[in-house]
């Protein structure tokens, strides 16, 4: 949309943080609402709670006019293209966040049935865990969400910044206990 | 001219299909509900499951054993358990193992406390905080550093999480009542040991007659996290002026000397860590089961 070629200098920056408040405080969301997080995240639209209060109170019903889908509930292995499907109508720039432990990890339903983890049919920004999140949980992973919006790059997504094996945080003594067994 | 049930209503004003205005202007009237959340957290009701805690004994060892019961209980399979032996000269729990590995991936854990329930040392129990979320699988899983209390006996406070006033006290409150030890003939005595911050802790209101709710503390909690509610929800005996005068007799009642409050809501026992004096016997080796009955706890009559 042209903002590719931008250099970075004084004038450009500020344009970039007005681009990034306005993407900010108008995010809105796609329903796709699976299972009991869909509850919730419909609680989180009422008054109690005023998701409003954000810029995201407009629940679109068609992908192409939203720009963060909230995965709320378990994805079964039928609904995984769907879903792909839905995030591809998706114009960019848009973002995921997985909601309950369902949608970011299967859960409590480790089965053939459902998918183990969203984030392996589509890229997700923000995981809520809690079965389900309560309106709370959700609205700070919508605040987590606007921060990751406010810190990012403008045109591409931020990589990935650490690789899987250096965040577990185990010793090499650990490392070997989990392999070889419980010492002494 | 006027029928009996006519004069009662407001004068009739023909608006035609701006009719349903009167909705609209009615609820504009009335008090806003709208929880200012990031500014603002909704009080969580006294037994909430939030965050996991390790807890630790008054001297500041950890109560894991490394048995894995959590583990193996666990319905989601979230939490991974290593035991190790302990070193004699530098033990880390007071038994002959502890927990060497400790991690809880928060992106499978239901909250259902069945690890809590199950844990026969009270070593895990939850907090009340749920506002948390990652950016990433990896970081969701908290190790056991992340997870044991501090030398105060609270919660550790993660940077990416959201504690606020409330949240980490009477961690483990809610669990007295749900694990009585195991006995029925033993329900409401206290069959644990004291805990680090809290001290020797008093079985909570629940399943026995016999308790104590002004020594557990919890009963003052409970009127604590009453106070935002709406007067319908209350009690029966609590509600409108009613309840407000029987507020302030209970009060009164309080103050005067030499009495014992028979449910009442005060005094609040070892709330704050530091003021709680530890029970003649409590050390480091104690038996956690069986001490229940010898310890000179006196609940209730």
């Amino acid at each position: 949309m042209g903002l590719e070629d931008l250099n970075h200098n004084f004038l450009t920056a500020r344009v970039e943080d007005l681009v990034k408040w306005g993407r900010r405080n108008s995010v809105w969301p796609a329903t796709f609402g699976l299972a009991c997080c869909a509850i919730e995240m419909m609680a989180v639209g009422t008054a109690d709670f005023d998701i409003s209060r954000f810029g995201m109170e407009v629940f679109r019903a068609s992908p192409r006019q939203a720009d963060l889908m909230i995965v709320a509930g378990r994805v079964s292995q039928k609904m995984a293209p769907v879903l792909r499907q839905v995030y591809d109508q998706m114009m960019d720039p848009k973002w995921v966040i997985s909601m309950g432990v369902c949608a970011s990890t299967g859960g409590m339903f480790n089965n053939y049935a459902i998918v183990q983890g969203v984030d392996q049919v589509v890229p997700v920004d923000v995981y809520a865990p809690g079965c389900p999140p309560s309106p709370e949980t959700l609205l700070h992973a919508v605040l987590t969400l606007h921060e990751k919006i406010r810190t990012g790059a403008i045109t591409r997504r931020a990589p990935e910044t650490r690789p899987a094996e250096q965040v577990s945080g185990w010793t090499p003594e650990q490392v070997d206990v989990v392999r070889l067994g419980t010492p002494r | 001219m006027s029928e009996p049930g006519r004069r009662s209503r407001l004068p009739k004003i023909n608006v035609g299909p701006f009719g349903g205005f009167k909705v609209t202007l009615e609820q504009m009237a009335l008090p806003r509900v709208t929880v200012q959340y990031p500014d603002h957290k909704r009080p969580k009701p006294i037994r909430a499951h939030g965050r996991h805690v390790l807890n630790r004994y008054e001297d500041g060892m950890e109560k894991c054993i490394g048995c894995e019961l959590c583990a193996g209980v666990c319905p989601a399979d979230c939490i991974y358990v290593r035991g190790a032996d302990n070193d004699p000269g530098d033990p880390v729990s007071p038994g002959e193992r502890y927990g060497f590995v400790y991690e809880i991936n928060y992106l499978r854990c239901i909250h259902c406390d069945l690890c809590v329930e199950a844990c026969p040392t009270q070593a895990i129990t939850e907090s009340k905080m749920f506002e948390f979320s990652f950016t990433n699988r990896a970081d969701a899983i908290y190790t056991k550093a992340e997870l044991v209390v501090d030398d105060d006996g609270r919660p550790q406070h993660m940077p990416w999480e959201d504690w606020r006033e409330g949240d980490d006290q009477y961690t483990s409150a809610w669990m007295r009542a749900t694990a009585p030890g195991g006995d029925a003939e033993y329900e409401g005595e206290v069959g644990w040991s004291g805990e680090l911050g809290y001290g020797e802790r008093f079985p909570e209101a629940g399943q026995s007659g016999r308790r104590d709710d002004s020594r557990s503390g919890t009963r003052s909690l409970r009127d604590m996290y009453t106070l935002h509610l709406d007067d319908s929800e209350r009690l029966p005996g609590q509600r409108g002026t009613r309840g407000a005068v029987n507020r302030l007799r209970a009060r009164i009642e309080a103050k005067r000397p030499g009495h014992r409050p028979a449910g009442g809501a005060f005094p609040v026992h070892a709330v704050t860590p530091g003021a709680v004096e530890p029970a003649p016997d409590a050390g480091t080796g104690r038996e956690l089961a069986g001490d229940s009955t010898g310890d000179g706890v006196e609940v209730g009559s």
